[in-house]
């Protein structure tokens, strides 16, 4: 790079003059700052991501088809997509929702400040805290013989596992994921809230509006277009998720990710084209969920601002 | 506002349990070990095992060099785009988030069919090549934090002032980027680099696909065999995340007083 401070000393004083004497071989030049970063998205992201995407169109021959696709529904297949949709919903969806009650309580719930400050640190802790140790924290709270299992039976004769709860189910992966999920909430809508000013409640007081009409009528408009932002980002967060799910359950849970994991290792589905396929469906599923998140984004900030 | 704090004080207790409850519960199961008494044992077993030492420290050698490595790629393109292609922010920003988009799961299926070793780039013929590439994909995992707790950095410094004036002074490119802008991002950088070892440090997936020797996959190995260990290794895994966050609390203390914080 330090080339090109020989060949043009001085250069960067002028950017936005205009270019009188600009010879062109500086346009080029220009581009060997960020070549290597574009070099390394598209050999680590974009390629291999790019080849299973052609793969999934492809069939063993080389051919173009759509054959793959069509056989990702298969029951079996569409069962994985299925419940990961749900357990991703589902935690997403309380998630935010639990999430932006803590978010609410916190800031404007007259508490003291170390709570709100408490609350964001072990937020941004309990976010990161995922994969396989978090499978480990429930398996000693709600396992057969987790902590709460076992105070449940010996305190109050409740035995948990008796009411069809088990840990490695649908409810016990969507209550584990929440451990995340709802940190992250709060570490996302809490600035929004933040956002919501003083004056627009004292505004609407002045006006005759309730509690109950400010909330409904301003701020939940403005926080509207945040709350689903940060649903869709939670969704696409638990989607992708392996390692807590694989180290919960092993592989009696058989979500999206768990099938390509041991597609990967073994090739179970005996056709390595319906494994691209399967990650193309993944990538379209958290991609369209992007899509809506930049959008609504994109709305919420305006009012943030 | 009675009924509202009263409200608030539940929501937090709620909450206060679900987050509290599972902790207590692994720190308890941690210390069963012992028949009929609490003790220590199942964290002797565990820092005595030959396997913890050698994934745990292969863990955190592959952990640094990821943050070199994103380090490496992150800085000088945000430092350049800023400077002089603002144009391409927008594309770069994207590029960023992809990693949130595509899981890793993908990735790494992408870099075992992409770079076998019949393919122009055998990164997985040779045991370092595959550590290499999970190092590469790591710093994939970790680029949107990096990006922006690098970008949030260079926000609050004058990049045009401090280039020319060190241009003026007859600095070259990497000296103006290791020595004058680095040093002034280097909070906002450090925060990216604690982010991104909490990150990399227990992760399973590209590990366990790869067949890298790493703690993730450790980890998961101890989970499907022991009883008491992996609640003495989840304690741990939460300390070190702990650890790391508050680094970052600390160290955004010490940020210029425009910086926003990281994420």
């Amino acid at each position: 790079m330090t080339n090109i401070a020989t060949i043009e000393p001085g250069a960067v004083v002028k950017p936005a003059a205009p270019p009188s004497g600009s010879r062109p071989v500086r346009l080029p030049l220009q581009w060997l700052g960020v070549a290597p970063f574009f070099l390394f998205a598209l050999l680590f992201l974009i390629l291999p991501t790019g080849y299973l995407v052609l793969g999934a169109f492809q069939n063993t021959a080389g051919e173009w088809t759509f054959e793959n696709i069509g056989l990702l529904f298969q029951p079996s297949i569409i069962a994985a997509y299925w419940i990961s949709i749900r357990v991703s919903l589902a935690s997403a969806l309380l998630g935010a929702l639990v999430g932006l009650a803590i978010a609410i309580a916190i800031v404007r719930g007259g508490l003291p400040s170390w709570v709100r400050s408490a609350t964001m640190t072990f937020s941004g802790v309990a976010s990161n805290f995922a994969g396989v140790p978090l499978a480990f924290a429930f398996l000693a709270t709600l396992g057969r013989l987790g902590l709460v299992t076992v105070l449940l039976r010996d305190l109050f004769g409740f035995n948990l596992y008796a009411t069809g709860f088990n840990i490695l189910s649908f409810w016990g992966l969507t209550l584990t994921y929440l451990y995340f999920q709802i940190p992250l909430m709060v570490v996302i809508i809490t600035p929004a809230i933040d956002g919501l000013k003083r004056e627009w409640g004292e505004a609407a007081a002045t006006l005759g509006a309730t509690q109950w009409q400010y909330w409904r009528m301003v701020a939940i408009p403005v926080l509207w277009p945040s709350f689903l932002g940060t649903v869709i980002l939670l969704f696409a967060n638990a989607f992708g998720a392996i390692a807590t799910a694989y180290a919960l359950t092993g592989s009696s849970l058989n979500i999206v990710p768990i099938l390509l994991y041991a597609q990967i290792r073994g090739d179970v589905l005996h056709n390595p084209h319906l494994g691209y396929a399967l990650a193309f469906g993944m990538i379209v599923i958290t991609g369209l969920a992007n899509v809506f998140y930049i959008w609504f984004r994109s709305r919420s900030e305006k009012w943030l601002r | 506002m009675k009924s509202s704090r009263f409200w608030a004080w539940a929501t937090f207790t709620v909450g206060a349990l679900y987050f509290f409850v599972p902790l207590i519960a692994t720190l308890e199961f941690s210390l069963r070990m012992r028949r009929g008494e609490y003790s220590f044992d199942a964290y002797r077993v565990v820092f005595g095992d030959d396997r913890f030492q050698a994934t745990f420290t292969y863990s955190v050698v592959v952990a640094i060099l990821t943050i070199l490595l994103g380090v490496l790629v992150v800085v000088p393109t945000a430092y350049w785009i800023r400077l002089r292609m603002p144009h391409l922010r927008p594309v770069v920003e994207f590029i960023t988030l992809l990693p949130l988009i595509i899981p890793a799961i993908v990735i790494v299926f992408g870099y075992i069919r992409m770079y076998g070793s019949s393919s122009p780039l055998p990164f997985l013929a040779t045991a370092r090549g595959t550590d290499a590439l999970l190092i590469i994909g790591y710093a994939t995992l970790a680029l949107p934090y990096m990006y922006r707790a690098v970008d949030t950095g260079l926000r609050t410094i004058d990049v045009r002032t401090l280039t020319e004036a060190a241009q003026i002074l007859g600095a070259g490119w990497t000296t103006i980027i290791s020595r004058v802008i680095l040093p002034n991002v280097l909070i906002a950088v450090l925060s990216g680099a604690f982010l991104s070892f909490a990150i990399v440090i227990g992760e399973f997936t590209m590990a366990s696909l790869l067949n890298r020797p790493a703690f993730g996959p450790y980890l998961q190995n101890i989970g499907a065999n022991r009883a008491y260990e992996p609640a003495a290794l989840a304690v741990l895994a939460f300390a070190i995340t702990w650890a790391c966050m508050s680094v970052i609390q600390i160290l955004s203390r010490f940020a210029p007083k425009s910086a926003n914080q990281p994420r």
